[in-house]
């Protein structure tokens, strides 16, 4: 696993500078991040990628994961679907599975923490056990448009932290409690983002007997509605109709997500009459995610919802021409026109496709200045960094802060 | 080449990081902006008026403005766009006359043209008002003369630059930027510190700051 210091031909030495100062600043404290997954989804990347370098930096850092069960993650997984503003049918019963198994994590999880870093819904009412330490909740959803049942639910324990953190400004409301804007981050040397060489690239596209013979349009993303893989197969076909090439969805599905499997089944039955759709399977092989990803010409992130779009990024990282739905986080990392083509509909989808297809030179251009524009704001030092000054605002109430 | 002075007191490099606070305030018509721009804290119209600096680097020399940006972009109104993007940053010594002059660019605008108040942004485009929280950090760099000043120049991050440049001078107040400050009280070099703030840095991106700056350090140091 990488090291702080490997970062420096990335970006900079003083930025890694940086980084050592705040952590010097943070000596003595405990960092507790708490979730629902050990693998799976972006939160889990982020955070082993996240506990390691803070430690390296000198950060007390710790991750402890909660305990749920079957019942427990659909219950969660309808809360988060209608946090992203879908219609669902969340019974009584519903609320009392949550509630219940909060009550066991209540009971089990030890909050140490100098400051207890929350992510996402699942372990929000840990929040009950607050003493005089500090507690932090971690938004990583979309919730500009949520369902107002879950959202009142939800801010019965949100009211209680001392500060929330949202991936964009669209996310934010009017809270009793501070809240910050911290988008997440890829990291540049781990397995999904570092340069391969091609005879990786190659052997992966061997493996999934994928031929470079035409050009290559991929969705990288786990198998979920919001993510809508049977639009961009819509989005496909329309283009196919006038460029020869090929598509490839390729992603996983989280433990905390059960209905993955449907959705997969669902994309299998669309694809299956033709034989220029790749539908692939990966759970958790960041490196043929990464190869996929640097043989494609374009890719695309054709999301209903997100909080983010870390697979954005990703692409971005790797200079690739993207085409995206304007939807969470993705205006952040995509200006449109300049470094990727934003669109809202499936013939918007199609058309920028054809668009990035048909003139390599503009779809070149796109992509450079979309690593630019995730090297100076998207990579996981300026996470680090954000990160050590959201714990240091804790302990300080000011707008200029002097730590001299 | 003539002897550097020696500084009685050092210049002590600091750098400045910031945190984005979430207001949860939005504006969808340009009157909502220019009546939540005359209510929204320093730390707010600081934010919007310098991000651009520090995040769209490839971008610059861009107006350094969200204001004129969304203006423009979102609602489509060009002219007033770059009335605000236009405003001559520098001339403004502290945020309360920059804000002043923002909202009564937008105020005069919306008398002279009714029509533009009934534009109104996209659920998604809105404005939201973020506040720059800062953190202002000594790296530890300390120059005694010219030539070392110059040296660590070249070593400083971009958050460095800009915290000396821009944000001393602005959002603390101080009479010029921090460079030409030391020049002038610590080495007596007028002329260089004169020269040091006439430019106007928002028409620079910062790395061109940076190599600008170095430039002229040392074209005196060879003198």
């Amino acid at each position: 696993m990488a090291k702080v210091e490997d970062y420096i031909p990335i970006v900079g030495q003083s930025c890694i500078d940086d980084l050592r100062l705040l952590g010097e600043r943070l000596k003595g404290k405990v960092i507790q991040h708490i979730n629902s997954t050990p693998v799976g989804g972006g939160v889990a990347e982020i955070l082993n990628r996240m506990v390691p370098m803070l430690r390296e930096l000198g950060v007390d850092t710790k991750w402890d994961v909660i305990k749920g069960g079957e019942q427990f993650f659909e219950v969660t997984k309808k809360f988060h679907n209608a946090l992203h503003g879908r219609a669902e049918e969340i019974t009584k019963r519903d609320f009392e599975i949550f509630t219940e198994t909060s009550q066991q994590n209540i009971e089990n999880v030890n909050t140490y923490g100098d400051i207890v870093f929350i992510h996402d819904p699942q372990p929000i009412a840990l929040i009950k056990k607050k003493a005089a330490n500090k507690w932090l909740w971690r938004c990583h959803v979309d919730v500009s448009n949520p369902n107002d049942r879950v959202w009142g639910f939800l801010m019965d324990f949100i009211v209680q932290y001392d500060a929330a953190v949202f991936s964009a400004p669209a996310f934010s409301r009017k809270l009793p409690i501070g809240q910050f804007l911290i988008p997440p981050s890829i990291d540049p040397l781990s397995d999904k983002n570092k340069e391969l060489p091609q005879q990786t690239i190659d052997a992966v596209l061997r493996k999934y007997d994928i031929k470079k013979d035409k050009p290559i349009v991929t969705q990288i993303s786990r198998f979920d509605r919001l993510k809508d893989p049977l639009g961009v197969i819509e989005a496909f076909l329309q283009v196919r109709k006038y460029i020869n090439c090929q598509l490839i969805l390729a992603g996983g599905t989280a433990e905390d997500d059960p209905e993955g499997v449907k959705v997969f089944e669902d994309v299998q039955e669309k694809a299956k009459a033709n034989k220029d759709i790749h539908i692939i399977l990966l759970p958790h092989n960041d490196i043929e995610v990464n190869a996929l990803q640097w043989a494609s010409d374009v890719i695309i992130q054709k999301s209903i919802k997100e909080g983010f779009g870390l697979t954005v990024a990703e692409a971005l990282w790797k200079a690739r021409p993207v085409v995206a739905s304007n939807v969470g986080g993705i205006p952040l990392q995509i200006k449109h026109k300049y470094s990727g083509l934003l669109c809202h509909s499936i013939e918007g989808a199609s058309f920028a496709i054809k668009q990035l297809l048909g003139s390599p030179g503009y779809a070149k251009r796109l992509g450079e200045n979309g690593r630019e524009h995730i090297k100076n704001n998207f990579l996981i030092t300026r996470h680090l960094r954000d990160y050590m000054l959201l714990f240091l605002s804790l302990y300080y109430p000011e707008d200029v802060i002097y730590l001299c | 080449m003539s002897e550097l002075i020696r500084a009685k007191e050092p210049f002590r490099f600091c750098t400045r990081l910031h945190l984005s606070e979430l207001t949860g305030l939005r504006a969808t018509t340009l009157v909502q902006l220019a009546s939540l721009i005359k209510e929204v804290s320093g730390s707010c119209i600081y934010h919007h008026t310098h991000r651009f600096l520090q995040q769209h680097q490839y971008l610059s020399p861009e107006p350094p403005n969200d204001f004129a940006y969304w203006v423009t972009d979102i609602l489509g109104e060009d002219e007033l766009g770059e009335k605000l993007a236009s405003i001559d940053t520098v001339q403004y010594s502290t945020i309360r006359k920059l804000r002043d002059k923002i909202a009564s660019t937008i105020e005069d605008y919306l008398n002279n043209n009714p029509l533009a108040k009934v534009k109104f942004a996209r659920s998604d485009e809105e404005f939201y008002f973020i506040k720059s929280i800062s953190f202002i950090l000594p790296t530890g760099y300390i120059a005694y003369d010219l030539k070392e000043f110059s040296e660590i120049l070249k070593k400083v991050t971009i958050d460095s630059i800009y915290f000396h440049i821009f944000e001393a001078r602005l959002r603390l107040e101080k009479p010029t930027n921090d460079f030409a400050l030391w020049i002038e009280r610590s080495l007596g070099d007028k002329g260089l510190a004169d020269e040091l703030c006439c430019f106007d840095p928002y028409t620079r991106t910062l790395e061109d700051l940076r190599n600008t700056i170095i430039q002229v350090v040392e074209r005196r140091i060879s003198v």
